[in-house]
């Protein structure tokens, strides 16, 4: 107890709680459609993306948002683009474009700054990095998550189970597709900083995962999402201020036990 | 005036034609089987009744009232299906249109196919947990609430053992008396003819259009129902 007591009088890691807590929550709801479409590696890629953008940015001396959001949701829709296309099968075009970003990130850095700490930030996160514009961002974001994903949740769910179908009895599948990619790419962004670039695309694919084996209504598996979700970003911050560990790998490793937990259950249950 | 009738259509993949110069009409109250192998161009017809497919020519035009986007479609079943998690309602209210919310009289209507279909009881059920029979049953509740006028049904008994098919075609046949439209696509002709109104035989180009009693006597009707086609339905 007095462990969370002294976290919270540090007002950078109440930021980093705020901000983190948020962008869990909206990677959990997003991460449950993306992951049954079987787009998981979508975020992976657009985190990538917005490593390159980050590094471009800070080269430029310019606003690290400025330049990341509009980048990352422009592949966004070029991921999805290209999945939909089928010339470049879609895992391999993600491959693609998150290694070349990744790439060209690494080439910039060196060039402009060199490997400094701030480097290991943007791929490992830092807890150290939020500021009161990320928690207004982290806010609106969320605002505009929940709402859009509740107004649009049943055209959602129709996309998502049958795609052919729901096109064909005339639901846009194409505006669902780019509305959760838009999403899905500002949930990135403005979470990357403070999980790391490499490690976000945890907080879309494992707490869908973990509830999709113990829930069997895809409305509960939003909500189980969710919570977990936001359970393990706070036990996985917890965890890294007492043992002084990076806060986006903790976090990461509480979402794994998580999901290890829900397999064992998921199999409980069919025994039982 | 037909439900559907298409002139002259030519459907083609890329330069690669896959329907061509077919013309045929779905008469309200009809049951009609689209038959032929593998790669015969049902799919893509198929597609382009839905309207995900353009015709590279001709038409397909809908009447009486029907509009495309009120097809009630029985897709074969994806392999993403298989461990979605959702409950029987979940899955078939998805085929009311949702403008965004469901509205009263849509959730009674999903009620009622639930109802009309035996699956009351299963509503709350996950449908990756039924058995394939069920599944179908579910989509084609699905499909009804997409639909009053016409179900478009790709290869609905694909992978059912013998005695869930036999149901299954009974529900079909039930509701074709009800006044509903059935428009099926299938490999298995002879089935097909003991129960459809109307067959079309596609070879790419059509080998016949008409009723089935007059298959049955047909030169091509005979030859194909001799030679036994595959069963099962992989069909791209």
């Amino acid at each position: 107890m007095s462990l969370i007591k002294e976290m919270l009088s540090y007002t950078f890691l109440l930021r980093a709680i705020i901000v983190g807590g948020l962008v869990s929550l909206c990677a959990a709801v997003l991460g449950v459609p993306l992951v049954l479409k079987r787009y998981s590696m979508i975020g992976d890629g657009l985190s990538h993306v917005g490593f390159g953008a980050l590094a471009v940015a800070a080269a430029m001396n310019a606003a690290p948002l400025s330049v990341a959001i509009p980048v990352v949701v422009a592949a966004a829709f070029l991921l999805l683009r290209l999945s939909a296309s089928g010339k470049v099968k879609g895992d391999a075009a993600i491959a693609v474009v998150s290694t070349g970003s990744l790439a060209l990130g690494v080439i910039v850095i060196s060039l402009s700054t060199g490997m400094n700490t701030e480097t290991s930030n943007y791929l490992f996160g830092s807890i150290l990095s939020m500021s009161e514009e990320d928690v207004r961002l982290s806010l609106i974001l969320t605002a505009l998550v929940l709402l859009l994903f509740i107004i649009f949740y049943h055209h959602i769910f129709a996309v998502t189970f049958d795609e052919t179908f729901a096109r064909a009895t005339g639901k846009r599948a194409g505006a669902c597709n780019a509305l959760l990619a838009l999403l899905t790419a500002l949930t990135v962004v403005v979470g990357m900083r403070l999980m790391g670039s490499l490690l976000i695309s945890g907080l879309v694919i494992f707490p869908a995962l973990s509830a999709m084996r113990l829930c069997r209504e895809f409305r509960h598996v939003i909500i189980v999402s969710s919570a977990l979700s936001l359970v393990c970003f706070l036990l996985g911050t917890v965890a890294s201020f007492a043992l002084a560990i990076p806060t986006g790998a903790s976090v990461v490793c509480v979402d794994i036990l998580a999901l290890l937990g829900c397999f064992g259950l998921g199999r409980l249950r069919e025994r039982g | 005036m037909a439900l559907i009738s298409c002139r002259d259509l030519c459907l083609a993949y890329e330069g690669k034609i896959a329907v061509d110069r077919l013309s045929f009409d779905v008469s309200p109250g009809d049951y009609l089987c689209i038959v032929g192998e593998n790669g015969s161009g049902k799919s893509t017809l198929i597609r382009a009744l839905l309207g995900l497919k353009k015709p590279r020519s001709g038409s397909i035009q809908y009447g009486d009232g029907l509009k495309q986007s009120e097809i009630g479609y029985l897709p074969q079943q994806t392999p993403a299906q298989k461990d979605f998690p959702a409950s029987v309602r979940e899955v078939v209210l998805s085929g009311c249109r949702a403008a965004p919310f469901y509205s009263a009289s849509e959730k009674r209507r999903a009620a009622e196919n639930m109802e009309k279909l035996g699956l009351t009881e299963l509503k709350k059920a996950c449908y990756r947990e039924l058995s394939g029979g069920q599944q179908q049953r579910v989509l084609l509740a699905r499909a009804l609430c997409a639909t009053r006028k016409l179900l478009l049904l790709d290869e609905p008994v694909t992978g059912l053992d013998p005695a869930v098919s036999a149901e299954l075609y009974r529900i079909i046949r039930d509701l074709n008396e009800e006044g509903v439209t059935v428009v099926m696509v299938t490999h298995d002709v002879d089935c097909a003819i003991e129960r459809a109104r109307t067959i079309l035989h596609l070879r790419t180009v059509p080998l016949f259009w008409g009723r089935a009693e007059d298959y049955r006597e047909s030169e091509i009707g005979r030859s194909f129902m001799a030679s036994g086609p595959e069963k099962g339905g992989d069909e791209a």
